[in-house]
């Protein structure tokens, strides 16, 4: 699980969702188990790290928690979870000097990184040092007196940056005082605080303090040297004593301002005609016709797809958001021949969707046999396939759901059992369903009777050479159903506006419908159950005759016994492997079959826009493994609204 | 005329001299005007406030003011807008009298009014009171008419002008004023309070303006008593803030106001100077104060030089007097500011420069560190900083003299090495004149300055000063109304007599007045210390060997001290048994007849009953006393 994902595929809303998702399974493996108290203070821990160092990813660069009990002298003994450090050693001279260094070095995608000791006893004469150390170091050493290490002395207040010998730098500090360290990899400087006071690090003539020059990984360390002296760490676990998030905050603004700031000058013209080219390419590439076209006349640009072409991809794409699939493969065909048979994967993807759809109820080899419940009508514009996701995230993301063990285990059975079961799972499964479904769905069509007629007309003009306001009738009809047609013919450019805070409405409601509808296989019609199966074995065959043409594919059949699957359960729409008949499920497919189309026709098959955010995204990746601080600063998604 | 004007003073001034103000003032007073006339001529109006100062005096002349303010009883908006709009930039001028604003009575209440009408009004509105509240006058004014309430709910506005602007009201609002300031910590806004607010507008992701004005704001509230010293919002959060204002990242006017205030939030408070000593090595960035201009920016960029130029003096007074209030009680501080690269040199020059607001606060300065023992001994002898500081107190005026003479007391220590260069620049006239003095404050420096002279002075020193004080105004003195004055009088008086010898010589000259003098105090109604102190001078002249019979013969006095003896007060006891103890002392010529008179007149009695007094010190005198008897 990584975060962000380390391919050119853009993210947009997936980003947070993920973040989360690694770290509630991260809590959950780290939590030890007994103490409550304990697992509060972790999560605690997590959560106050998660908001002060969100661009650190801790798969690679897990953040320092701990002490080490390995990266220790022995003159020092941890307790409480490894925070407490106490001194155990003669403590006759220096050379009774003891350090301890963290679990892990600071990761450079932290930006700014704080951690406090609380001196519990100066014991006997308190010379005790906080500060960095590198991998490596001495232990037999206070931090500070090394090559790559820093440190603060209590004894003396003095800094001592790689050298046996400090330079004046702050107050001495003994029992009760808390001591912070804070490590700035933006400028690369680093300054102490005492009970909440930062000591400095800005000086003109006398620089006492440590700039990080190029520094390896460094390690938060503490060291002590005389019996007695205890002290005890704060990585996170409570609150800091030092507003570090207020300094935090101003290093953000800092870097936001820079960005802002930052110069164009005489290209002023060039960018302007860049940006045009972004917007406008990708409101093509989404088939946002009318929109582009208008955009167009506006900034005096030009559209390099011919407008048929955008009109064709966008009614094939809408097919494939219905969850009209098998009407999207023939027009696919009919208007892009040779496209699919190029493309055998693709096929075999969207066919695998249209049998999902089918078990929905929603494509249309189905839909025919009866008059559809308004709820799988409805889940089309619920979908927001009005400002599209990109639909890498949204597969990334739910392959990722699907490798969590709970995902997993529904599936294990399924998979031994597969050439056996299979069709008797899905037997049972429809026999179960399907009485029990059928006197409500006669219902259903009778008293809907007027709004499938309504929607009636839509779908035998979309043959045709549908106009852009077909998309957002479709739009309106969902947000407003009453005033449709009035709206449609009065506004002129203000439609489009509307039509986007339709469908901010949309997705959260979209979401609610599906989890309240009783939904019905193949929308609860015996003859479309047939069919139904009857197409799951085509589908076998096909995927058997791939096999046998292209050699084994994991993810075909990944996706097959998924697929499949769906009819073990009683209720799909509930079941573990559920998630497929989301509608949300489509945008992936759609967009790969636009990006499929768009390259047959020598067009980039990624909108630039996107292309663009994906590389920004991977540059900030980029800027952590070289250790330039200011990548937490400066994330993509602080600028995507 | 309004686009003629716009951007362009020439014009403004054209049109003024033209005598356009009035006939606009007319057009736009007139009721049968319409309004949108009426607006249009409020925009020319304010068209032209915006010129010069010159532009402004002759509006103002023209009584522009109480014609607008006569406007905004108008009920449109947009004609209101515009009449704020020019008076605002009218009152924010500084040739503009504020008093104009408060002659009618009911202009601030309307005001208020207008609060709520727009974000343009609340901005205009809260820059105009932020601009002229200037006296505690003022600030009552404003107060009584609910600015509080009125102006609380903008610190929230959505505009970023009226949050700032409501914010410099407030700022000057608690500026020295308990009850604004009380008032304050307890107001909410949108369920939080004040300080929280202002907290929040320290938050270091906020304009530097901003940020700025709210720890002012905070500063206040602590300073007038509202808010704790040791409150997390004043230790964590203003403090850190305002020094944070004083680094080299921060403009110059920045640095200037926030030195200032600092030095204003922890002059009082020691834990506050130790904590701000160690932040962000705040002693060591004042010193780049003095650096300006910088001889890089003479150089390359003359308009820097020149903005340079203009703040070098502001910069420097207030890092000296940030080191005032710094190094005013804690001695590590003081030796940390006078170990600062070029301390004792630039604050030597500061006291000379021309600048009448430098020389204060650098005689401040000197004055804070000259609390310090060691450092009147070490950095101050070494500096001859005593040569700039006589300098300064020829001529100078009160405000530089009492601070000047003030240190000048701390030197003239009798541990401190300046003070015999000092007495040989012929202080004592000096000194002696400052006691002449209408303020007190200077009166009690120069008596104190005496005092500390006369400390186990030489015979001559002390003839010195009798003869140059005289003795009339030394009588005079002892009735000065203000206690701190006749108890460094009365100090000097007791430095003068001591050691047996100068008791006498003085007393043989000037016995009788000062024997007088002495009833008058202890007969008239003043505080326990003063009459301990008298009772002390009447114990070292006891001491002398004929200054003696100056009591011995005067009954009434003897009298007085077997009152003292017997008074519930245990320090009047105590220096009143002083005074009889030295006068039955045995090894002296006549001790034998002054025991005997003083036994008849019961005094034995007396220390008989103190020899069981539950006080140690005064127990102890009366037996040692009562030992004189005995042996």
């Amino acid at each position: 699980l990584q975060y962000p994902h380390a391919t050119v595929e853009p993210l947009l809303s997936g980003i947070s969702l993920r973040c989360s998702d690694w770290y509630n399974r991260l809590g959950a493996g780290s939590l030890l188990t007994g103490d409550p108290a304990f697992n509060y203070q972790e999560h605690e821990l997590n959560e106050r790290l998660k908001r002060l160092y969100p661009a650190v990813n801790e798969e690679e660069t897990p953040l320092p928690r701990s002490w080490s009990p390995k990266d220790k002298y022995s003159y020092i003994g941890l307790s409480q979870n490894n925070l407490r450090v106490h001194y155990k050693g003669h403590g006759k001279n220096h050379k009774d000097a003891a350090s301890v260094r963290a679990t892990h070095p600071i990761p450079a995608a932290c930006g700014i990184y704080y951690f406090e000791v609380k001196i519990v006893s100066k014991g006997r004469d308190g010379y005790m040092g906080i500060g960095l150390s590198a991998q490596g170091d001495n232990m037999n050493r206070l931090p500070g007196w090394d090559k790559h290490s820093y440190g603060y002395h209590g004894d003396d207040g003095h800094s001592f940056c790689s050298s046996g010998t400090g330079q004046p730098y702050g107050p001495t500090f003994t029992t009760g005082d808390v001591i912070g360290c804070c490590v700035n990899l933006i400028n690369n400087t680093c300054f102490y605080t005492k009970n909440g006071h930062s000591l400095g690090n800005k000086l003109s003539a006398l620089s006492f303090c440590p700039c990080l020059s190029f520094q390896p990984n460094l390690y938060p360390t503490v060291g002590l040297q005389t019996p007695g002296e205890i002290v005890d760490a704060n990585f996170g676990q409570q609150p800091f004593v030092f507003d570090i998030e207020d300094y935090m905050s101003e290093w953000r603004a800092k870097i936001h301002s820079m960005i802002a700031r930052f110069p164009i000058g005489e290209r002023l013209g060039d960018w302007q005609a860049v940006l045009q080219n972004m917007v406008s390419s990708y409101l093509v590439h989404h088939g946002y016709c009318a929109t582009a076209m208008t955009f167009a006349r506006a900034t005096e640009t030009m559209i390099q797809e011919d407008q048929t072409s955008i009109k064709n991809r966008q009614r094939i794409q809408k097919l494939v958001l219905a969850g009209r699939v098998g009407e999207a493969i023939d027009a696919t065909q009919q208007l892009y021949p040779g496209l699919l048979e190029h493309d055998p994967n693709l096929l075999f993807m969207l066919k695998c969707r249209q049998f999902v759809e089918m078990v929905n109820g929603t494509d249309s080899e189905v839909r025919c046999f009866s008059a559809r419940s308004p709820k799988s009508q409805d889940s089309y514009p619920g979908s927001p396939n009005l400002s599209p996701r990109h639909g890498a995230t949204n597969a990334h993301l739910h392959n990722t759901g699907a490798d969590s063990p709970t995902c997993s285990n529904g599936v294990t059975p399924t998979n031994k059992n597969k050439s056996h079961n299979k069709y008797t799972g899905v037997s049972s499964a429809s026999a179960s369903s399907s009485p029990s479904s059928s006197p409500s769905s006669v219902n259903y069509s009778e008293s809907n009777s007027t709004d499938s007629t309504k929607s009636q007309p839509h779908s035998a003009t979309s043959n045709q050479e549908t106009s852009d306001s077909e998309m957002e009738i479709e739009a309106e009809h969902y947000s407003n159903g009453v005033t449709e047609s009035s709206t449609r013919i009065m506004n002129g450019t203000y439609k489009h506006q509307e039509i986007l805070q339709a469908d901010d409405n949309s997705v959260g409601n979209g979401v609610a419908d599906d989890s309240c509808s009783s939904r019905q296989l193949c929308g609860g019609n015996q003859a479309a159950t047939e069919r139904m199966i009857q197409f799951g074995r085509e589908l076998q065959a096909l995927s058997e005759q791939l096999c046998r043409q292209y050699g084994k594919n994991a993810t075909h059949k990944k996706m097959l016994q998924d697929a499949f699957s769906l009819l073990a359960y009683s209720d799909p729409w509930n079941c573990p492997v559920g998630q497929q008949l989301d509608p949300m499920q489509r945008e992936a497919i759609c967009s790969a079959l636009n990006s499929a189309i768009l390259e047959s026709q020598n067009l980039p098959k990624q909108p630039p826009l996107m292309l663009a955010l994906g590389q920004a995204t991977e540059c900030v990746q980029l800027m952590a493994k070289v250790r330039s601080g200011s990548c937490s600063f400066a994330r993509v998604d602080n600028f995507l609204h | 005329m309004k686009n003629a004007v716009i951007g362009n003073n020439r014009q403004k001034a054209n049109l003024i001299v033209l005598g356009a103000v009035p006939r606009l003032l007319y057009l736009l007073q007139q009721s049968s005007s319409s309004l949108e006339l009426r607006t249009e001529c409020a925009v020319v109006l304010g068209s032209l406030s915006m010129g010069t100062e010159n532009n402004i005096k002759s509006l103002v002349d023209c009584h522009i003011i109480p014609a607008l303010l006569q406007g905004l009883l108008c009920s449109d908006l947009i004609f209101i807008e515009a009449c704020l709009r020019c008076l605002r930039t009218i009152f924010i001028s500084p040739v503009t009298p504020v008093q104009l604003l408060y002659t009618d009575p009911t202009v601030i209440p309307h005001l208020m009014s207008l609060l709520s009408r727009s974000q343009h009004t609340q901005e205009y509105i809260t820059q105009i009171f932020a601009h002229c509240c200037k006296t505690p006058e003022h600030q009552t004014v404003l107060f009584n008419h609910g600015a509080i309430q009125n102006i609380a709910p903008l610190l929230i506005s959505p505009s970023y002008k009226v949050r700032m602007q409501a914010l410099k009201c407030f700022s000057v609002l608690a500026y020295e004023n308990a009850q604004v300031s009380m008032t304050l910590v307890n107001v909410l806004v949108d369920g939080e309070q004040l300080s929280q607010v202002f907290v929040r507008m320290m938050q270091r992701d906020k304009p530097i303006e901003m940020q700025l004005t709210a720890a002012k704001c905070l500063t206040y509230m602590c300073r007038a008593g509202a808010i704790r010293t040791d409150d997390n919002c004043i230790v964590l959060k203003t403090l850190p803030c305002l020094v944070r204002m004083c680094s080299k990242e921060r403009l110059l006017e920045e640095r200037v106001e926030g030195a200032e205030t600092l030095a204003y939030l922890m002059e009082p408070d020691i834990e506050l100077q130790r904590i701000a000593s160690v932040t962000d090595h705040l002693v060591s960035m004042l010193a780049d104060y003095f650096k300006y201009p910088s001889s890089v920016s003479a150089i390359t960029d003359i308009k820097r030089l020149d903005h340079d130029l203009k703040h070098a003096h502001e910069l420097r007074q207030a890092a000296f007097k940030l080191y005032a209030s710094l190094g005013s009680n804690d001695e590590d501080i003081r030796k940390k500011i006078t170990e600062t690269e070029n301390m004792m040199d630039r604050i030597v020059s500061g006291l000379s420069e021309s600048s009448i607001k430098v020389r204060l606060a650098a005689v401040r300065c000197l004055h804070s560190l000259s609390r310090s023992v060691q450092q009147l001994r070490t950095s101050f002898h070494d500096h001859a900083v005593w040569k700039p500081l006589m300098k300064l107190l020829q001529n100078a005026p009160d405000e530089v003299l009492v601070m000047a003479s003030s240190t000048l007391c701390n030197l003239l220590l009798e541990f401190s090495p300046s003070k015999e260069p000092i007495l040989e620049s012929g202080v004592i006239e000096l000194l002696c004149s400052l006691t002449q003095s209408d303020s007190p404050a200077l009166r009690v420096n120069g008596i104190w300055a005496l005092m500390n002279m006369a400390f186990q002075a030489d015979q001559k020193v002390k003839v010195e000063i009798v003869q140059a004080l005289g003795t009339e105004q030394l009588f005079r003195l002892l009735s000065d109304p203000d206690t701190n004055v006749l108890m460094k009088t009365l100090g000097l008086l007791r430095n003068l007599l001591s050691t047996r010898p100068h008791i006498d010589q003085i007393m043989s000259s000037h016995g009788k007045q000062i024997m007088q003098a002495v009833t008058l105090i202890l007969e008239g109604e003043h505080s326990i210390e003063v009459k301990e102190q008298t009772l002390c001078i009447l114990a070292n002249i006891a001491d002398g060997n004929t200054a003696k019979e100056l009591i011995m013969t005067n009954d009434d006095m003897l009298q007085k001290i077997k009152y003292y003896m017997g008074h519930s007060n245990v320090k009047l006891q105590l220096a009143a048994t002083f005074c009889i103890s030295n006068l039955i002392w045995n090894e002296e010529d006549g001790s034998q007849e002054r025991q005997d008179k003083l036994r008849e007149m019961g005094f034995v009695d007396i220390l008989h009953k103190l020899t069981q007094a539950s006080d140690p010190n005064l127990c102890d005198r009366a037996k040692t006393a009562m030992q004189q008897y005995l042996a």
